[in-house]
């Protein structure tokens, strides 16, 4: 008995320190009999940036969409291994994708506001948790906005379009709306493909201001921004299937950011990092 | 000759001639024919409906000019005893149009939304030629049975005291399932046209299929729902041989404004007049009233599908 207990004191202490936001184990992802990816393995820390790196085609996107299940709305979509969410495997038959979804946000390639107002965008993801009193949304739209650096460009005109904002700062709103959900997590799909370099800068500013609050993975295609702004980097790259002439992604190497850019393991993953392929 | 050029142009820094560009002629007569055939098919739809306006417009006005004002306001629709009451017609028609609204609108709109938001592929590859088909159903058909069927199984069960053998409400029901189709599709189109990006965004954030389906998609495409309704009503007004069978009044009628009772519409009264030359000749301005309906028919409905086709056309502006 004594020693049972002592071992359940230190898993949690382990669990508080160690147990990462997510772990993945062998995951596979398929598209019908099509495997996109395949064997990852990873762990994410919490309150670090992580980025996934790789050319067109890797699977470093579709990696990213399992962390919160947006793969469940392609139907031939299917997974293979596992991801665990703080040790639970998040594709349990009885966990619920949009309770995942709540505690784990996303910000897309595009910037894809609501053609709503800048406000009504901000109070969506709130509403939906059933806040309905206009000041508590009032507090949670201003300070959401503070977060994501964008309150002093639209404080006068919250009741305006969306759509009416710049590229950049439409994804600064987008970023605004997920943190107003307050998650756990916030996924980046290839935030600032879209963007011009200053406004990617201030994403990337942006990052390093909010990651003391949110554990971030993000998908990129540039690697000076990879270099720039993460703590660890997996770098995916394609494999040609010799059968079916289809490429599927694989896990190259997955290690601290600064390792995989001055010194890394695998001869690819120095290949892509200088320059030499991608 | 090709090759002579193309090897002259690569030695030679020599300036071309027109000519080493010009079109073929036999191609460029065979172009300018296309084009004429094309512009006559043009011409020709548009000189079909500017002589039907120029024949409603001329015979609805000379209606207009020798009809006793007073006859136009009056109580009920007897052109064969010079009662035009166009008001019993107006009223007529909107009984029918908002029963068949009451039918089309949750139908056509439900179906859109489950074709667009719930249904999984292949369930939407069968149903939707399966609704599409309710379009080709021809409306006599559906004229009797809504005399068959409708009235005397739904209308009269719901409403004890109507009508055994005819009424508005009938008609109605049975106008109402033929707008399905158009309600259905036009909607679920605007549906479909709203950006996966938007849906992605919001599940991203937590909402259910339902709250995405109410909270983002439908205000996204609300122009193109509202048109499709539009479009829809424009139909259900326009709908003339299902009134004319399952209304029932077929000289004229009083004036009423109960659904459940017998009654005439603008286009089943159009219809009536049309039916029989000695119903027509019964009154010399009988056979001149059936434009002026025709006339305000015309506007009616053009003046809906106009805004039908703006908000339609506003949709494709907005993201």
């Amino acid at each position: 008995m004594e020693e049972n207990h002592e071992e359940v004191v230190t898993q949690q202490v382990a669990s508080h320190d160690d147990v990462p936001v997510f772990r993945t184990k062998d995951l596979s992802v398929f598209y019908g009999d099509f495997r996109a990816v395949r064997d990852v393995n990873v762990y994410i820390k919490a309150r670090e940036i992580t980025a996934f790196i790789g050319p067109s085609g890797c699977g470093k996107s579709t990696v990213l969409r399992c962390f919160d299940r947006m793969n469940d709305l392609i139907p031939t979509a299917r997974v293979e291994g596992t991801v665990e969410y703080h040790g639970v495997n998040l594709y349990d038959r009885e966990v619920d994708a949009v309770e995942v979804r709540r505690r784990v946000g996303m910000v897309f390639q595009k910037p894809n506001p609501f053609p709503k107002s800048i406000y009504d965008n901000l109070a969506f993801g709130p509403r939906l948790n059933g806040i309905k009193k206009k000041a508590d949304l009032d507090v949670i739209v201003e300070s959401s906005l503070k977060r994501a650096a964008l309150w002093d460009e639209v404080k006068d005109r919250l009741k305006a379009s969306a759509m009416g904002l710049s590229g950049g700062q439409q994804q600064r709103l987008c970023i605004a709306r997920c943190i107003a959900v307050e998650p756990d997590v916030i996924l980046m799909d290839e935030p600032c493909s879209a963007l011009d370099p200053i406004a990617t800068a201030r994403i990337e500013d942006l990052m390093q201001e909010i990651k003391r609050d949110f554990t971030i993975i993000i998908v990129t295609h540039n690697m000076q921004q990879a270099a720039r702004v993460s703590d660890q980097t997996a770098f995916f790259t394609t494999e040609v299937n010799p059968e079916s002439d289809r490429r599927t992604g694989v896990l190259v190497e997955f290690d601290k950011t600064q390792k995989m850019f001055s010194n890394p393991s695998d001869s690819r993953t120095e290949a892509y990092v200088t320059g030499r392929f991608g | 000759m090709f090759i002579e050029r193309e090897t002259m142009s690569a030695s030679t820094t020599q300036s071309w001639t027109v000519a080493d560009l010009r079109l073929a002629g036999g191609r460029r007569r065979t172009d300018v024919r296309m084009r004429r055939l094309f512009i006559a098919a043009g011409l020709i739809t548009l000189l079909v409906t500017g002589l039907i306006v120029y024949t409603l417009v001329k015979d609805a006005f000379s209606f207009f000019i020798d009809v006793p004002k007073h006859e136009l306001w009056n109580i009920g629709w007897f052109p064969r005893r010079g009662f035009f009451d166009i008001k019993t017609l107006v009223v007529g028609s909107l009984m029918v149009t908002g029963v068949a609204m009451l039918i089309a609108v949750p139908l056509g709109l439900g179906v859109a939304v489950y074709l667009s938001e719930f249904a999984r592929p292949r369930v939407r590859r069968v149903l939707k030629p399966i609704v599409e088909v309710l379009a080709g159903i021809p409306s006599v058909v559906l004229g009797y049975f809504a005399i068959a069927f409708i009235n005397p199984n739904l209308i009269t069960v719901l409403a004890p005291g109507a009508n055994k053998a005819f009424n508005f409400a009938a008609a109605g029901v049975a106008v109402g399932i033929l707008t399905i189709p158009i309600i259905a599709s036009v909607a679920e189109d605007a549906l479909r046209a709203v950006p996966l990006a938007l849906r992605e965004a919001s599940y991203g954030l937590g909402a259910r299929r339902v709250a995405t389906t109410f909270r983002v998609v439908l205000p996204a495409s609300i122009s193109g729902v509202v048109a499709a309704l539009i479009l829809g009503i424009s139909r259900a007004v326009g709908e003339t041989m299902v009134v004319a069978i399952a209304a029932g009044a077929v000289g004229g009628g009083l004036f009423s404004t109960d659904p459940f009772q017998p009654g005439q519409t603008m286009t089943a009264a159009m219809a009536a007049l049309g039916f029989g030359s000695d119903q027509v000749a019964g009154d010399g301005l009988a056979f001149q009233s059936l434009f002026f309906i025709g006339f305000l028919l015309f506007v009616l409905t053009f003046l809906l599908n106009l805004l039908g086709d703006r908000l339609v056309r506003r949709v494709r502006e907005e993201y």
